[in-house]
């Protein structure tokens, strides 16, 4: 079968190998070799592509149970994130962090580290993990915690799915009073401003930037900052008396039917587009207002399959992170380089990060740059070079959006790979498990 | 979540359309009795739903094909429902069935035998109760023999009957009794074959016309699933036999 992840580049053949339980999987894996688990495929490059098979891990996706004293849900790998929010949210119950898009699931939020508009204060999603059963290269199930297999525990979160197959996972929900977000919007007319303001809301739970990448000059990062927090009663009373605190999730409104031209993205267009959104944003910047928890936290999710804007041959995102020191200077210089070559992304996004979790994990203090970019020939090389300015940083590029760094990249990147290699040859998980990803990086 | 006290019972509880089923009515404040062959699987779909939804989630043991044990399988729920959906069914491979007299045996007797008999029973007793409602999820299938699969049409067909003259005898006994024709649907069943967009249901879409049909009150006692299966299916059983035996169907 051919499999491609979100950002459909690569397409590959790769066996598949439906695991709807945990029997299915624990068989599959004592079989094959050479295998990586898929869970809803929302990565964007080949981390979810088989080396040889696929396990599609879906079908394991039923929640075991929830005790509304310790607010601990347990899951089973395959369970999607927006079935969670559906269950838990008109209950009063919000996951602790959660990704740009809720169409993931509890196994590729773990196995990606994934980080959510609060990193900076909460940390990643691994970070909130109580426990989780995975699956072995031998086919044995072994539980791991902070306290129980640590190294497996911490080497399994950002791990890929490259330690074993994750088929259970438990983790405490936040209370919130409301499903609003009161959202607090900033804007900063250029890239330093956008740092600044990123800094001064380092306190409110929730933070975000919206770069315009196609803006030069003086108005180089512009950017609209949103902050925000969950919702007292007691302002959406005052704000909005006839809300529903819980609203539900709502459907997707809009869905691509077919792929666009690629010359329907064009610096025209998306010059169009920024702009409007930008003075839309502005507008609304004198006072808080109170968003529904959906478009807030998935503003995306409601077009469905956007992933065929960008036209048939596909998109790449690049998604680094630079250390806080001189972010300025080189965020700079990505962003010029970007703006110079006219490749349009609509919007890119900035976000400050702390550490994270896992022996591969991705966030590290400082800020990241995210921006897609269309399949061309000579979008490769633009990303080359600025991927040597984010390593001359002491930087590194996020695995669950790659689809094309080099080993060298990768290598300098992340420094505990040594660490995480040993303990995939010990485990005998090297040839069992592997992905397109994990072969293309030497992991 | 506000629980209204009722209780649904699912036959055929593992199915991807007994599943869906199933939340829904749990998601709408019902108790849950979820019945299946294999008590672990049974009991995975049972924590589903009731993490997802709070509710009341019992599981229990059936086997469709049993039909001595449906009285004790009756006595050993917690209270005698007040909704029971059928999602009982078994596909087979009609090649197969041809040839060998155990699997069209085990077709006809899952998708009829079994379902008819143990609906009787729960409409002996809504009936003396004087409130109820059946669902029974029969099939597009039975609308007319094709060669394609006349074997699980030939079942489907018979439970469509039984389903009929039960409604026609419960009418003015308080019990209501649906037809659900679902039509394609993407589940289990169906993973592999190719299906037609249009004509294809979400298992979540039958849940929610089996509640509207069954617990809404509407009018309609027959539903196809996706509206454009009745204008199809009433072409295809218009068709005149000495035409309709020449087409590959």
């Amino acid at each position: 079968m051919i499999l491609e992840g979100w950002g459909r580049y690569p397409r590959l053949v790769s066996e598949v190998h439906d695991c709807a339980t945990p029997a299915a999987v624990t068989e599959a894996t004592r079989h094959l070799s050479g295998v990586i688990a898929r869970g809803n495929g929302r990565s964007y490059g080949d981390a979810a592509l088989g080396d040889a098979a696929t396990l599609m891990c879906r079908g394991l996706g039923r929640m075991k149970s929830f005790d509304p004293e310790t607010r601990l849900l347990t899951v089973e790998g395959g369970a999607m994130l927006s079935d969670i929010l559906d269950a838990f949210v008109p209950r009063g119950y919000f996951p602790p962090v959660v990704p740009g898009t809720k169409f993931v699931t509890v196994g590729g939020m773990i196995a990606s580290d994934v980080h959510g508009k609060n990193h900076h204060r909460d940390g990643g999603f691994g970070a909130h993990v109580a426990n989780f059963k995975l699956v072995l290269p031998d086919g044995g199930v072994l539980t791991c915690s902070r306290d129980e297999n640590s190294e497996l525990f911490f080497a399994t979160i950002g791990g890929m799915g490259l330690t074993g197959v994750i088929i259970e996972a438990s983790f405490h929900l936040n209370r919130i009073e409301t499903g609003w977000i009161s959202q607090e919007t900033v804007v900063a007319r250029d890239l330093g401003e956008a740092l600044a303001a990123l800094q001064a809301v380092n306190d409110t739970s929730y933070s975000v930037a919206w770069i315009d990448c196609l803006s030069r000059g003086a108005s180089l990062g512009r950017s609209l900052i949103f902050a925000g927090e969950h919702a007292t009663r007691e302002q959406l009373t005052a704000r909005l008396p006839a809300a529903d605190a819980f609203p539900p999730q709502k459907k997707a409104k809009l869905a691509l039917p077919l792929d666009f031209p690629a010359w329907a993205l064009n610096r025209a267009s998306v010059s169009l587009f920024n702009e409007a959104y930008f003075r839309a944003g502005a507008r609304k910047s004198a006072a808080p207002s109170l968003v529904h928890w959906n478009p807030y936290f998935f503003p995306l999710d409601g077009i469905g399959q956007w992933n065929r804007l960008y036209g048939k041959s596909g998109f790449l995102q690049h998604q680094c992170v630079v250390p806080d020191n001189n972010a300025l200077s080189v965020l700079g210089e990505i962003l010029q380089r970007f703006a110079d070559s006219g490749k349009g992304s609509f919007l890119a996004v900035l976000k400050k990060l702390g550490s994270g979790t896992g022996l591969l994990s991705f966030p590290a203090p400082g800020y990241t740059l995210a921006l897609d970019l269309p399949v061309t020939d000579d979008v490769f090389p633009l990303l080359e070079e600025i991927d040597r300015t984010v390593v001359d940083a002491g930087g590194r590029l996020y695995l669950a959006k790659d689809a094309r760094q080099s080993r060298q990249t990768f290598e300098a990147g992340y420094p505990q790979l040594p660490e995480f290699r040993d303990l995939r040859r010990s485990i005998g998980a090297g040839h069992r498990f592997g992905s397109r990803l994990a072969t293309r990086l030497g992991i | 979540m506000t629980r209204t006290g009722k209780s649904v019972l699912l036959l055929g509880a593992t199915s991807d359309i007994g599943r869906a089923t199933a939340l829904t009515y749990a998601q709408a404040g019902w108790d849950v009795q979820l019945a299946g062959r294999n008590l672990e699987a049974v009991q995975r779909e049972a924590d589903d739903i009731g993490t997802q939804s709070g509710a009341t989630v019992s599981v229990h043991r059936l086997d469709i094909l049993d039909s001595e044990q449906f009285e004790d399988f009756l006595a050993g729920l917690p209270a005698l429902p007040d909704t029971v959906v059928c999602a009982v069914g078994e596909l087979g491979e009609q090649p197969r069935a041809e040839k060998d007299v155990e699997h069209a045996r085990i077709v006809m007797r899952t998708n009829f035998e079994g379902p008819a008999l143990l609906l009787g029973l729960l409409a002996e007793r809504f009936a003396a109760r004087g409130s109820g409602a059946i669902v029974g999820i029969s099939s597009v299938a039975g609308d007319r023999g094709r060669a394609s699969n006349y074997v699980y049409g030939a079942a489907k067909a018979g439970f469509t009957a039984f389903l009929s003259g039960l409604r026609n005898r419960l009418a003015r006994a308080g019990v209501r009794v649906v037809t659900i024709k679902p039509g394609f649907v993407r589940t289990r069943m169906t993973a592999g074959m190719k299906l037609p967009g249009p004509l294809t249901a979400e298992p979540k879409e039958v849940a929610a016309a089996i509640f509207a049909a069954a617990e809404a009150k509407t009018r309609r006692d027959v539903i196809y699933v996706r509206g454009i299966w009745w204008p199809l299916m009433t072409v295809i059983r218009s068709i005149p036999e000495p035409l309709f035996k020449k087409l590959r169907l």
